[in-house]
């Protein structure tokens, strides 16, 4: 028995020493080798299923090298780009790109952790740098310090279904400017017949706290205190946050009775081409097209009702920490290359009408007013495939909203605010005063920690 | 002096009692190699690694800092921490309901059945040969509120519809039920087995005696099976306690935490609180004490009944 012990711990420290030993070693995302010559890892390559754009991606990056004889690029193609369940993996594993994308909502939260390189010094590399704005560059920056490039962003409107305001008898090109018109706009689509939903709601999954965010900034409410240790969402806007959707869903019956779980259930519902209208950013709508089988004529996009503020959206790139200054100064080359630099990579608006992607979704205020932005403003109007002119109320009533960060521990605190939010749209009883008194306790204990 | 060393010269030639041991099964240990080397790597390493990160932070770039009880502390602290623990005990409650019941009863059916056995049988195990995820969003159409299978059911029979998954009081019992349905199969035919081991003479003698069909279940089925029914009720505790699938793929946690489970808020920790694996692997550990101290009070209960 007790050789049986001995062996039994042997094999322990045995398998305890080996795999700790591996994973303490790790393997940089990048290779530096002889002569300057140096090879880096970018994500973000389309995928073997769409042929078109994987291809375009390739002979970019042999552009690329030829522009860069000493960087050799190897690309990725994990779909999406970022995903918060296999970030932290890829970077236990040495498995992390030297150039990872980030959305704006993770930013704050990979710099807080030393995830990502201090490129305050290789800026340079992107030429157009000083055109960002500093609200764009907001969340890729902390204490003076640069640590990513934004490549889009957006923020949040109204997406309609403008077929279903038609059927509805409502004027698809005067889209509700009031939280007292979106409501009297979705009674009239649910009234369509059986299965139409007005307006759809999440409430799981934590995209109910994510809406209930961007629908209490749009209000001109707070979620945390300016010091971000208590929470501010139990206020007059977070109020009428669930109250509107309490009426929606019992007193006018038109946001359906189904809970809607998780990113997909809504843009579900939304391609579907039965619910009229959601929250969300210009992304939505190829989304809605390219994955939920909507049709692109049918969408429109709104400013947000009574908009005082938006919560940011967008994405951008950052650098790997472990990368050596040659391999961050190709990375950001890389990004200058594809990402940010008008007419080329990402915003080669020419050929990706050739190909046949959509070309005009709102979503270059990058760049604002500078020259870069007027430039990519102008190609975008030249190239366009999309009807931009459903998207024009969302350009014309958004441009003076200031954007909004989210709020410190905001995953923890969307996944508080669910509660609210399910509550709300699935018990008839629900008392809006209570879930926000609730959830305000268990937001301050959470915060309380940070 | 002298004695001391020449115990010591015996020592040296007489083998110790781990090398007559290890020689003696030589064999057998190198078909154990295999095994072992595979638990090791995907059972006990984790385990231990768990371990070390429940006592550790880390950003996985840099080396992990050692902050104590800090993890356990933020893990205790949250306010879901509670809620998470009620609603897998009720989870194992009442999977062990339905799940413990249902199976035996079913087996017992099926092993009095003259026609159709085989048949029955593969009908029976057919929802294990379903990878989980399509037995998952299967029911996620039936329990659809709208055109949902289920609520046509309860329609025909008169029944006004039930939200399923997004009512507070069904939602968890609507879990229950993927899960019953889901591991149905595999129970039924270890019962099935026990039961087809139990000599014929038993219930004959019974049947002459005058025992029914309920006292013949009580006085013979259950006691021969008794050895299965107490490792089936250990092993369903183990398993439905760590249940995942059904709330991360129907109802994420909702409506109102009602299906937040410990192994789903372990999983928040890790996936979606910016990657907090060190709390993650803390409330891994709690859950693992919790299992160990369970088992091995059935071990010493059951132990104690043998004879």
């Amino acid at each position: 028995m007790q050789s049986n012990r001995r062996a039994l711990a042997l094999l322990l420290i045995a398998g305890l020493a080996g795999p700790t030993a591996c994973g303490t070693s790790s393997t940089p995302a990048a290779k530096t080798t002889e002569a300057g010559k140096v090879t880096i890892k970018v994500s973000c390559q389309p995928a073997k299923s769409d042929p078109r754009n994987r291809k375009v991606w390739d002979d970019d990056v042999a552009a690329f090298q030829k522009l860069h004889p000493n960087v050799t690029v190897e690309s990725t193609d994990q779909q999406p780009c970022f995903d918060p369940k296999t970030f932290g993996p890829k970077l236990a594993g040495g498995q992390m790109e030297t150039v990872f994308r980030v959305p704006v909502t993770n930013t704050q939260d990979v710099i807080s952790k030393g995830q990502a390189l201090d490129i305050s010094g290789l800026t340079g590399e992107v030429k157009n740098f000083a055109d960002f704005s500093p609200a764009v560059m907001a969340p890729y920056s902390a204490g003076g310090k640069v640590y990513g490039i934004p490549t889009s962003t957006y923020s949040v409107g109204l997406v309609y279904n403008r077929k279903l305001f038609t059927q509805a008898g409502l004027d698809p090109n005067m889209p509700p400017k009031t939280w007292a018109e979106v409501r009297e706009a979705a009674k009239k689509i649910a009234g369509i017949g059986a299965g139409f939903v007005g307006y759809g709601e999440y409430s799981g999954g934590n995209t109910g706290g994510w809406h209930f965010n961007q629908a209490i900034y749009g209000r001109g409410g707070e979620m945390v205190t300016p010091d971000g240790k208590q929470a501010a969402f139990n206020s007059p806007e977070g109020k009428a946050v669930l109250q509107f959707l309490k009426d929606l869903r019992w007193s006018d019956n038109s946001t359906g009775t189904k809970l809607l779980v998780g990113w997909e259930s809504l843009m579900q519902a939304m391609g579907s081409g039965k619910t009229g209208m959601m929250l969300g950013a210009p992304d939505v709508v190829p989304d809605l097209v390219n994955k939920f089988g909507g049709q692109i004529a049918d969408y429109g996009i709104a400013p947000f009702p009574e908009a005082k503020a938006s919560l940011s959206g967008g994405e951008g790139f950052m650098i790997n920490p472990k990368a050596t200054p040659e391999e961050a100064k190709a990375g950001l080359q890389w990004v200058d290359f594809y990402w940010t630099t008008p007419g080329q990579g990402a915003f080669n608006y020419e050929r990706a009408k050739t190909i046949g992607n959509p070309v005009g979704l709102p979503n270059n205020s990058l760049f604002g007013d500078s020259p870069s932005g007027k430039k990519i403003a102008e190609l975008q109007k030249q190239h366009a495939t999309l009807p931009v002119e459903n998207f024009s109320p969302f350009v014309e009533g958004s441009a003076a909203v200031p954007p909004k960060l989210e709020p410190p521990k905001a995953q923890e605190l969307y996944a508080i605010l669910d509660v609210a939010m399910s509550a709300v749209l699935s018990r008839k009883d629900a008392d809006v005063d209570k879930l926000l008194t609730d959830a305000e306790s268990k937001a301050n204990a959470v915060l309380a920690k940070s | 002096m002298l004695i001391a060393d020449a115990g010591t010269r015996r020592r040296a030639h007489v083998p110790s009692r781990l090398g007559r041991s290890i020689r003696r099964n030589l064999t057998a240990y190198g078909f154990l190699c295999a095994a072992l080397a595979c638990f090791a790597v995907f059972a006990w390493y984790p385990m231990v690694r768990t371990f070390i990160l429940s006592f550790q932070q880390t950003n996985l770039i840099d080396p992990p800092t050692w902050v104590g009880l800090d993890n356990f502390r933020t893990v205790v602290d949250d306010p879901a921490f509670g809620e998470a623990w009620l609603n897998t005990l009720e989870f194992t409650v009442l999977a062990l309901l339905c799940g413990y019941v249902v199976p035996f009863g079913i087996a017992i059916v099926l092993n009095e059945l003259r026609h159709a056995r085989a048949y029955l049988r593969f009908v029976v195990y057919l929802p294990v040969m379903l990878p989980p995820i399509v037995s998952v969003l299967m029911f996620r159409w039936f329990f659809d509120p709208g055109p949902g299978l289920f609520n046509q059911i309860l329609g025909v029979v008169g029944i006004p519809p039930l939200a399923w998954l997004d009512s507070t009081s069904t939602a968890l019992i609507s879990l229950v039920i993927v899960s019953t349905w889901m591991n149905l199969g595999s129970g039924t035919l270890i019962y099935l087995a026990a039961l087809q081991n139990i000599p014929g003479e038993l219930y004959e003698a019974a049947e002459l005696d005058g025992a029914g069909v309920w006292r013949r279940i009580r006085h013979v089925t259950i006691p021969q099976t008794k050895l299965i029914l107490l490792l089936m009720l250990m092993l369903q505790i183990v398993a439905t306690m760590q249940v995942f699938i059904e709330p991360f793929m129907l109802t994420l946690g909702g409506p109102e935490n009602a299906t937040l489970t410990v192994a789903y808020l372990m999983y928040q920790y890790a996936f979606v609180y910016g990657g907090n694996y060190g709390a993650g692997g803390a409330l891994g550990l709690m859950l693992m004490i919790v299992l160990l101290a369970f088992a091995a009070v059935q071990l010493r209960l059951n132990r104690q009944d043998r004879p």
